[in-house]
């Protein structure tokens, strides 16, 4: 997938030797593909936009500001080598009177007042000028995501309608986590009795990968999870969707796949609308079946990692809180079956 | 004068045997311990950091699981800075600091010598915690509610809280010695103005540590109440705030960032001049510009938490602080710029790493001042953008310096010279495997890689860069055991190194390589910030022979007061370090008996090491 690369502007109009270098690279780097692509440097909202700009800034008068010590110090040492008898005094103030404090003195005004000038942009907008409210909780290891106008409950999936900031009101049901979509804003933190926004708003219509950003525990690394953008039509039939309860069982199999998920000690954790099952500790299941992935983001919705998943979660993201669950063959077919039914 | 010599090795040479060796109070002997554990410490840290990175070469690695990675990654942090850095620096700073001010001890050697044996204690304490596969697991930083039950259950945590408690009765007595050492020992003539830069810094790293050290120490403390004794200061169920944990942690952990950086530059302060040829350019910019810096490490602690949803306001004043502080850096790079561009270099291994310093200082700087802009800095904290950052300026900012100190003074400590070809060769190893390491690192965390991870997928775009730290990983241990095999050779083949290799320009310098115990036969006076170039300064007729003196002057002025008489070797300083040992193992073991009995020893301890008795002026010598 090509993908556009914002803020190039300022970092190209006035290029240095190093400071093209470092962007030529960058652009390499900023090359990623798909939806497993979760840079900063592939801008898709205005938000993630302006910080890229801010980083471009930055990085161009930085390597202006290097390149000048270094050619400083290759002078200093590359000229008049050799050892003489020592030590005039005095002289030479100028030089930390305009390079450690003159010009740091401009450049830094300049950042502050650049500084000023973004944050706005990339803060959270006034719930009443977003479009849609997300209720998301961080929970050891997945992500606990709700529309509470429409009582909708799923996990690890964020679907908002593409040109429409989004209030993304996040907390945390244990310890902190930080909810962070590089290409869509910057990143919040998530902190037990305590509510913070973020808005998002996608500028186009893709899947956008998220991941904790602060260390929770054994499973840090395995929690991720998408933010879906799509045109409003199809966002809307997807809200409608998710708002009915899961479809009864149609076929004695599925029928069978029910009895034994609300028989065993799934229901104690999860919830599938519709059912006994009502559990709030682990993801809601209602619409399992509709969803990109397993285990936030660790490893795609598909019947075999399904199974494998359900058998022995521990290998798969080991320390986790969902213990294994031991199954004869007929009864895992009928509970993958009725679990892949749950769209 | 060879009569009055003879009264001095008579008075000061500590008794031989095994007993007076553990007991010794000489400054020299416990700044070579302190250097040397450290190192031990370093070499450790070293391994957790080769494991990492073994185990993120690739993506889906399997090598550690998260159990034992979150333990490797956490005790590297917590080595490098409490066990590594800090200490090393103070050995540096117990070593040199009483040469350099012409004295002949630090101000109080017996709590000198306590303060070695806390730290030893307290590593050895926290390591403990790893042999038992039980070491802290959430990270140098520790947050809340992370740490408490029911998400943190084993003692892992409670060998960071007790650990760090008990190491900081050694940072906090260290800085008061230095303190007092700097301000009251200095030799006569040595006005305030005179004094060697690494000495301002080692001042305003002990004011930074006795204000900040409080902080970390009541958090540690409240940490441990709420983990054994029910108290609940940092989870909401009981009324507490897990933000309290962040803001008394950050208000110690930004000026610790300081107090690690400072003697380093420092140390910088001391090898520019020497190897320019040239007095320091705006000496007094820069000793102010090093206490600025203190001063200001208190005021930008938010800096660490700017995405845990504070208002504008809050941000937008502590980007101001955190823009502000770049400018005592910008001041001393300069200086150092321009002793360089007014001298004649001479380039010699130390005056490298310096070079190497200034080059990563000024990277680390630059991405450090982009933290300052909120909307980046709440993009790219907790990404490998951060450990690209603080890598550039704690290996780059203070373990370059490091090494530059250990080839610069090693003559001093050792009296032999080191290899330079071996010396040079490390160099470039080192400035190789460092850049190859750490600068990758900020390009991952660009493209979104979280730090903290033990693992990663496939595909995000960061498994070239992960290679490549890792390879360079490899390329910076090989430089680092270069340096060790040129210590370890010079040691037995160095060539001799005479007083003064370097033609250098303070006191130290003006003694025998390795200096007497009593550091100075005549007590230097001082007439220049450089004494041993301004061809004025030198011995005068002071030799205070009898018993262990050493002169005391005024504080600002360098004028002379007294004289003081200086204790001699002791066990009291080890007894009260085992006895507090023993306090938290007691605690940690949850053998209440051992940790009231052990409580009760200190106090015994103390009580007759403060004794009349016990602190008095010793008999003169005969």
């Amino acid at each position: 997938m090509r993908r556009r690369i914002s803020g190039f502007g300022p970092a190209l109009g006035r290029r240095t030797p190093l400071a093209t270098g470092a962007v030529l690279l960058l652009t390499l780097v900023a090359a990623g593909c798909g939806e497993n692509d979760q840079s900063t440097l592939a801008p898709k909202s205005s938000a993630s936009d302006q910080i890229a700009r801010l980083w471009w800034v930055m990085l161009v008068a930085s390597a202006v500001i290097f390149g000048v010590v270094l050619v400083l110090l290759f002078v200093a040492v590359l000229r008049r080598r050799g050892a003489e008898p020592a030590t005039t005094k005095g002289g030479g103030l100028w030089i930390p009177a305009i390079g450690g404090i003159a010009i740091p003195v401009v450049v830094l005004t300049a950042l502050f007042a650049l500084t000023l000038r973004t944050l706005p942009k990339t803060s959270p907008a006034a719930a009443s000028a977003t479009g849609l409210t997300i209720d998301v909780v961080g929970r050891q290891w997945f992500w606990d995501v709700s529309y509470p106008d429409k009582d909708v409950r799923t996990a690890n999936e964020l679907h908002i309608p593409v040109g429409v900031p989004v209030n993304v009101e996040v907390s945390s049901a244990d310890v902190v986590h930080s909810f962070w979509v590089p290409e869509l804003n910057r990143k919040i933190d998530m902190i037990p009795g305590q509510v913070n926004r973020v808005t998002l708003e996608a500028d186009r219509a893709g899947v956008y990968r998220g991941q904790c950003a602060e260390f929770c525990g054994l499973q840090h690394a395995h929690m991720a999870f998408y933010v879906v953008a799509e045109p409003r039509a199809a966002f809307d039939a997807w809200l409608a969707r998710e708002a009915k309860p899961a479809p009864a069982p149609a076929t004695p199999e599925l029928e069978r796949g029910q009895q034994v998920l609300l028989g065993s000690a799934c229901v104690y954790c999860h919830t599938i609308d519709g059912t006994n099952a009502s559990g709030k500790i682990g993801p809601d299941l209602t619409h399992l079946a509709s969803r990109r992935s397993l285990a936030a983001g660790l490893i795609p919705n598909s019947p075999g990692y399904l199974a494998g998943w359900i058998l022995d979660p521990q290998h798969v993201k080991p320390g986790n809180k969902m213990p294994a669950t031991d199954l004869s063959g007929t009864d895992l077919q009928a509970l993958l079956a009725y679990l892949e039914s749950l769209k | 004068m060879a009569t009055d010599v003879q009264r001095l090795e008579r008075s000061w040479a500590e008794p031989a045997g095994l007993l007076a060796w553990i007991g010794t109070v000489d400054h020299k002997r416990i700044g070579t311990r302190y250097l040397v554990t450290a190192a031990v410490f370093f070499a450790a840290a070293g391994v957790e950091a080769s494991l990492m990175r073994a185990q993120l070469a690739r993506p889906d690695e399997h090598l550690l699981g998260p159990e034992r990675y979150d333990q490797v990654f956490s005790m590297h942090g917590l080595t490098m800075i409490f066990l590594f850095v800090t200490p090393m620096l103070s050995g540096f700073g117990n070593y040199l600091v009483p040469l350099m001010i012409g004295a002949r001890d630090m101000a109080f050697p017996r709590l000198n010598a306590f303060g070695y044996w806390v730290f030893l204690a307290a590593g050895l304490f926290m390591y403990s915690g790893l042999v038992l596969g039980k070491a802290p697991d959430n990270g140098w930083f520790n947050y809340a509610p992370l740490s408490i039950q029911p998400y943190s259950d084993g003692p892992n945590i409670d060998f960071y809280a007790i650990g760090l408690l008990f190491l900081g009765i050694s940072t906090t007595v260290g800085a008061v010695n230095f303190i007092v050492t700097i301000l009251k020992l200095r030799a006569p003539g040595m006005s305030i103005n005179r004094m060697p830069i690494f000495c301002w810094a080692i001042l305003a790293t002990s004011i930074s540590i006795v204000f900040a050290i409080p902080s970390l120490s009541v958090a540690a403390g409240m940490l441990e109440l709420q983990r054994s004794w029910g108290f609940h200061f940092f989870d909401t169920a009981g009324g507490g705030d897990p933000l309290l944990w962040q803001h008394l942690f950050w208000i110690f952990g930004h000026p610790d960032v300081y107090i690690i950086f400072l003697p380093a530059v420092g140390i910088v302060s001391s090898i520019v001049p020497v190897f320019s040829r040239r007095s320091l350019v705006a000496y007094d910019w820069v000793a102010l510009a090093t206490m600025a810096t203190a001063l200001l490490g208190f005021g930008v602690w938010v800096h660490h938490m700017f995405a845990v949803g504070l208002p504008q306001v809050s941000l937008a004043f502590f980007a101001a602080a955190s823009t502000i502080i770049a400018i005592p850096s910008g001041i001393q790079v300069f200086a150092w710029l321009a002793t360089m561009l007014k001298g004649r270099p001479v380039i010699r291994t130390p005056f490298l790493y310096v070079l190497g310093f200034l080059v990563s200082f000024v990277i680390g700087g630059l991405s450090g001042v982009m933290f300052a802009a909120v909307p980046f800095d709440q993009q790219v904290t907790d990404s490998y953008f951060v450990v690209a950052h603080f890598h550039y300026v704690l290996f780059g900012g203070a373990v370059f310096p490091i090494f530059a100190g250990i080839h610069y003074w090693y003559p001093k400590i050792t009296g032999r010279m080191l290899d330079e070809r071996l010396g040079q060769a490390s160099f470039w190893l080192v400035f190789v495997g460092f850049n190859l390491t750490f600068f990758p690192m900020h390009i991952a965390g660009l493209l979104g890689m979280p730090r903290r991870v033990y693992t990663y997928p496939a595909g995000m775009g960061w498994d070239v860069y992960n290679l490549l730290s890792s390879i360079g990983a490899v390329v910076l241990v090989v430089g680092i055991l270069v340096i060790l095999a040129n210590l370890v050779q010079a040691r037995f083949l160095g060539e001799a190194a005479g007083p003064d290799p370097w033609l250098a320009n303070t006191l130290e310098w003006t003694t025998s390589s390795p200096p007497p115990p009593y550091n100075f036969a005549r007590i230097p006076v001082v007439r220049s910030a450089d004494p041993a170039w301004d061809g004025v300064s030198g011995p005068s007729d002071l030799v205070l022979p009898e018993g262990h003196q050493t002169p005391a002057t005024m504080p600002l002025e360098g004028d002379p007061a007294a004289a003081l008489e200086m204790p001699s070797e002791s066990l009291v300083p080890l007894a009260a370090a085992v006895a507090i040992a023993l306090i938290c193992v007691g605690l940690i073991g949850d053998l209440d008996w051992l940790a009231v009995a052990a409580g009760v020893a200190t106090a015994v301890v103390l009580a007759f090491w403060h004794s009349p008795r016990e602190a008095g002026p010793l008999e003169p010598a005969p």
